[in-house]
């Protein structure tokens, strides 16, 4: 009894740890976008709030809070009252089986940290992580705009390109280590990183992620300048915000995924295993927002071409490649 | 060719946006740093008075004429000595658009600018400045300038008593 009492505590401590830290982590990352942005467009980006600007997340979370919420003409009221959610809560769900460092001795009980170690983490991730674009799609579909229509559109084609060569890039990763758990992966990459084994698996797996995130250069359901706001073009008030948070959680979640399948996870020497796996997610944040200041929005055949024509195949030689080299290593 | 300017038009970006980040922003941070504005700045309208102190203003409803938004408004009233002034003048501050054009229109460089920019403020019928608001102690940009010591007065008072007039000459007399 007492043991299941400890467990349940245990888990339930896991979640609210991670929930905090991935929205704090999701608020911050908002503040850290536009300080560098600004930075890199010789601006300061915002610097009212506080000391340096570090209430800023805050003010924006009442702004957003206090604003209205509002409801287009015909709109499809209940797909629009749920699209931002999909989008947020598909987000945090990848989360639960990432593991973000070694197994834990607490209260004479083993703690693995990652709140679920499913065997079949990688499948779990492509299949939540692909939800996401209902969000988008609803979300544009339901707005009764032809707007957020496009954005939606977008989104769903761009999907279509970009989601087969992410899941193939990981094909040579599962090879590898053997196993679809994502714990066994981290495993695996004790002594080198998969992105020094396999650079082309972690290319690939990167430009496909930074398509995942919606972010540039494949903002494209975005598109402020063309869409207006794209899919979110008729959001207000916390709606508008839980898509915004969204975005930024996803981030900070396949920044994770980056950093367990080719980064190495928690391994690294001299730190805590927990602060090497926030640095190295850190890192691939840092590495987002630096592409956003300097690359431009591709355009849609580009979008296209690149999936369909020079990813997908990349992919399947590296499959093979990497088939061919660990045969031949036996 | 094509393959290598792609590859470093692709790079290139993140080396100007990388050292972009460790130069100086250019933003000037407004309530604590002011910017040097130019001389010749247009902001906040003035009514000067000419050099001997008399308000300039003689209420010709030019500079009313010529506001692209009919922003100023004025009754007209002459004194006894035939010189016309505003009984009130009133510019609305909420809409100027400090275009300048009621200075160019003003025979007598009554209204002019002034780079005071400064004008927000939560109440909008504050922002409607009456003739005691416009008014100033000074000539503003022309130190010299006397409309009336170019033109003379109106025919109210009789001939050659304004200031500076000699009498009219008698054309009956034949002494010279
Ligand atoms: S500056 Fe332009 S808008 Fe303002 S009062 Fe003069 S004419 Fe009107
Ligand atoms: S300010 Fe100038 S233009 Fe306007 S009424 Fe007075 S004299 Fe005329």
């Amino acid at each position: 009894m007492n043991e299941m009492l400890v467990t349940l505590a245990l888990i339930l401590g896991k979640l609210l740890f991670i929930f905090g830290v991935v929205l704090f982590m999701a608020a911050y990352l908002v503040l850290a976008e536009r300080k560098i942005l600004g930075r890199m467009q010789l601006r300061y980006g915002p610097n009212r709030v506080g000391p340096f600007g570090l209430m800023q997340p805050l003010a924006d979370v009442i702004k957003l809070l206090t604003k209205e919420d509002f409801v287009p003409a015909r709109a499809d009221k209940w797909l629009f009252l749920i699209a931002p959610g999909i989008t947020a809560v598909t987000a945090l769900l990848v989360f639960a089986v990432i593991p973000f460092g070694p197994t834990q001795e607490i209260f004479g009980q083993q703690v693995p940290l990652v709140v679920v170690d499913l065997n079949i983490g990688v499948l779990y991730f492509l299949g939540v992580s692909s939800m996401a674009v209902y969000g988008v799609v609803l979300g544009g579909w339901a707005s009764n705009s032809k707007y957020s229509l496009l954005g939606g559109v977008r989104g769903l084609s761009q999907m279509v390109s970009y989601e087969l060569s992410l899941g193939l890039s990981l094909v040579p990763v599962i090879m590898m280590a053997r196993s679809f758990s994502l714990t066994d992966i981290v495993m695996a990459q004790q002594s080198l990183p998969f992105m020094l084994l396999n650079p082309v698996a972690f290319g690939v797996f990167f430009i496909c992620v930074l398509a995942e995130s919606n972010r540039i250069p494949f903002d494209l359901p975005e598109a402020e300048n063309e869409l207006v706001g794209g899919f979110h073009t008729e959001y207000s008030g916390m709606r508008f915000g839980l898509f915004f948070v969204g975005e930024y959680i996803n981030m900070v979640v396949l920044g994770s995924l980056v950093t367990v399948f080719f980064l190495g996870g928690w391994h690294g020497p001299w730190l805590p295993p927990m602060l090497w796996f926030l640095l190295k997610v850190l890192a691939v944040c840092a590495m987002f927002i630096w592409i956003r200041a300097s690359m431009p929005r591709l355009r849609y055949d580009q979008l296209m071409n690149l999936g369909w024509k020079v990813l997908l195949p990349l992919t399947l030689v590296n499959i093979l490649v990497t088939g061919a080299v660990l045969l031949g290593l036996g | 060719m094509h393959v290598i300017r792609g590859i470093r038009g692709t790079f290139q970006p993140f080396w100007v946006t990388l050292r972009n980040m460790f130069r100086k922003p250019v933003t000037i941070q407004y309530p604590e740093e002011k910017q040097q504005l130019p001389e010749r700045y247009r902001a906040r309208l003035i009514l000067t008075r000419d050099p001997d102190g008399a308000e300039r203003c003689v209420a010709c409803h030019l500079c009313s004429a010529a506001c692209p938004v009919d922003c100023i408004s004025m009754q007209a009233a002459e004194a006894e000595d035939g010189r016309r002034y505003a009984a009130w003048f009133r510019i609305n501050f909420t809409r100027c658009i400090f275009c300048g054009l009621c200075t160019e229109a003003c025979p007598t460089l009554a209204i002019q600018v002034t780079a005071d920019f400064e004008l927000a403020g939560r109440d909008l019928l504050k922002l409607v400045y009456e003739k005691e608001d416009l008014l100033v102690d000074h000539c503003g940009n022309d130190n010299s300038y006397n409309f009336y010591r170019q033109s003379g007065i109106g025919v109210a008072a009789p001939r050659g008593t304004n200031p500076g007039e000699t009498p009219p000459a008698d054309v009956k007399d034949l002494m010279p």
